[in-house]
């Protein structure tokens, strides 16, 4: 991750929200005084949420159950930040209902075909046909686990 | 012109966003302590149950028809429906929450838009975001927007959800098509009235003189008639929501202080409280929402509004102003002059538990009391309401046999994915 051998931590400034999109504008108005001096120090405290949530309205949680995805790093009970908002794409992870059930994979689209692939070598890809009852819920954004 | 977006069978649908094996299946929602039915999927609808349908009498009726039958899920409802209303806030300024499940929409200075591409791209846009389908109604009026909307939801292949009534030709022919009683605002006594006077439909009552309306009915009557017509005379709060009990007001001076207005929405709140308990019922959700004095365009503009869902059934003054507090708190902003506010209660359910209802007569000596605790219960918020609220006892012996899981409300909920 780091060039060379060099450690270093990265530290992240904190995010202004962007979950306020086009309803709310942000100004300090114009005054015609001396400005406060304590305006450009004004920071708010790193947001966990800010930073994993980028569109409150569509995003949920779930709870990975089983080993599928391991290889992607998703292990059982990790937390999958899933924002619904978000086109399925070729390669993105998504969380589907397959015939009765949630799973969490890969997508795979190759031409009109679409697959999901898991990442473990023991399980094998589940190709989509029209005779599945299936939906793409949503896509995962972020895997939170603790350790 | 204005739009009203209503969420189809919204319960249910909250239901089956998470459980998507619910799809196409019938489904009925309980009321709290799994008395009655008060939700219902399209599915039970065309199956003959009746809403109000008490639980046990239709025992066999669920086994016989597979009906998925679940307790009422208030906390998950009440999150869903503030993700909706988020988004349409999305869309445009002027949203105004009308009940758990609906909301008006004002598009002023819209000219150069498709309104009913518009539509569409909100109907999708919750649909894709959320999961809850959504019909959308759109019209020169709130009252045309309403009809205009049953359009949308009862004819769902023709209009894909969303009807614009755009053109004189449309707006007649949905007159004609609407029976009188399932005109917004119109009761059930003055339905009756009409129906004397061969008053059958919308386009009938459009009929009538002016004068006659006037005289006859009242001036809310007069207005209904003009929204008819085309012609916007409706403003938001003229017409009673049967579905939820509102408290309103513009303010007397502006206001900027938090401290100020938390007083206000306390006092509406109380008010709010009262009605509900003067019809015997209990409610489930608190809106609480804010504005700025619009038409002082040269100051900052600012609305909002918010949904909080109390877990168990209420009436209770205490608990319905904390939860209101706590809701204004949320949605507060500094530097703005405030001139309006409002809360009000929905999910509303009729009472079963008469006793130990302290405030129950109006006796005028309970008003300084009441405003004494409320004041209280402002500086203290929920500790002094435990002392004092008899709810609570009812939460552990409220019957929930068929709860969902709080998915978006409890992390010990959320959905298992394999």
């Amino acid at each position: 991750m780091n060039k060379g051998n060099q450690q270093a931590l990265e530290f992240f400034i904190p995010k202004s929200p962007n979950d306020l999109n086009g309803a709310i504008y942000f100004d300090t108005g114009i005054s015609a005084g001396f400005p406060s001096p304590a305006d450009d120090f004004m920071q708010q405290r790193l947001s966990l949420d800010s930073e994993l949530i980028k569109n409150k309205e569509a995003t949920f949680f779930a709870r990975v159950s089983g080993q599928s995805m391991i290889d992607a790093g998703l292990n059982d009970n990790d937390l999958l930040v899933i924002d619904r908002s978000l086109s399925p794409s070729h390669n993105r992870i998504a969380v589907c209902f397959l015939d009765g059930e949630f799973t969490v994979k890969r997508l795979k689209v190759k031409k009109e075909e679409v697959w999901l692939q898991p990442e473990n070598k023991n399980y094998k890809a589940i190709k989509i046909t029209p005779e599945n009852d299936f939906i793409i819920w949503g896509i995962v954004t972020n895997v939170i686990k603790k350790v | 012109m204005f739009a009203l977006v209503d969420c189809n069978n919204f319960y249910a649908s909250c239901e089956r966003v998470f459980n998507p094996n619910l799809q196409g299946k019938p489904l009925a929602i309980l009321s709290n302590n799994d008395g009655c039915v008060i939700a219902r999927s399209d599915e039970a609808k065309s199956l003959g149950l009746p809403m109000g349908a008490p639980a046990f009498k239709y025992k066999t009726f669920f086994r016989d028809h597979k009906v998925h039958v679940y307790s009422s899920n208030y906390p998950l409802y009440g999150d869903m429906s503030r993700r909706v209303m988020r988004i349409l806030e999305r869309f445009t300024p002027d949203v105004e929450v009308y009940s758990i499940d609906e909301a008006f929409l004002k598009f002023e200075g819209f000219e150069n838009y498709d309104l009913e591409t518009y539509g569409h791209e909100i109907r999708t846009t919750i649909l894709k975001w959320t999961g809850i389908p959504t019909c959308v109604g759109i019209a020169p009026t709130k009252a045309l927007s309403k009809i205009a909307n049953k359009i949308a939801r009862k004819f769902p292949k023709e209009t894909g959800g969303v009807y614009i009534i755009d053109t004189d030709l449309k707006r007649l022919k949905a007159l004609k098509w609407t029976p009188i009683e399932k005109v917004w605002g119109i009761g059930h006594s003055l339905h009756k009235h009409l129906i004397k006077n061969q008053c059958k439909t919308a386009y009938d009552f459009v009929q009538l003189s002016d004068l006659w309306v006037r005289q006859s009915f009242s001036i809310t009557q007069w207005k209904l008639k003009k929204d008819l017509e085309g012609i916007s005379k409706i403003e938001m709060e003229q017409i009673k929501n049967k579905r939820a009990i509102a408290t309103t007001r513009s303010f007397e001076t502006t206001l900027t202080h938090l401290t100020d207005i938390k007083e206000r929405i306390s006092t509406f709140a109380s008010s709010c409280a009262e009605k509900l308990r003067r019809q015997n019922s209990n409610c489930h959700m608190v809106i609480v929402f804010l504005k700025s004095n619009r038409f002082k365009t040269q100051s900052k503009q600012y609305r909002a509004s918010t949904i909080v869902s109390i877990p168990f059934p209420t009436d209770s003054t205490l608990v319905i102003s904390a939860n209101a507090i706590k809701a204004i708190e949320s949605i507060f902003k500094e530097g703005i002059q405030y001139k309006k506010a409002g809360v009000i209660l929905t999910g509303i359910v009729p009472s079963y538990n008469r006793q130990l209802q302290m405030f129950d007569h109006e006796d005028p000596r309970h008003r300084p009391l009441m405003s004494a605790i409320d004041r209280l219960n402002n500086k203290y918020s929920t500790k002094k309401l435990k002392l004092a609220n008899q709810d609570l006892k009812r939460t552990w012996k409220m019957r929930q046999a068929h709860l969902s899981p709080g998915y978006t409300t409890n992390l010990k909920d959320i959905i298992k994915v394999k």
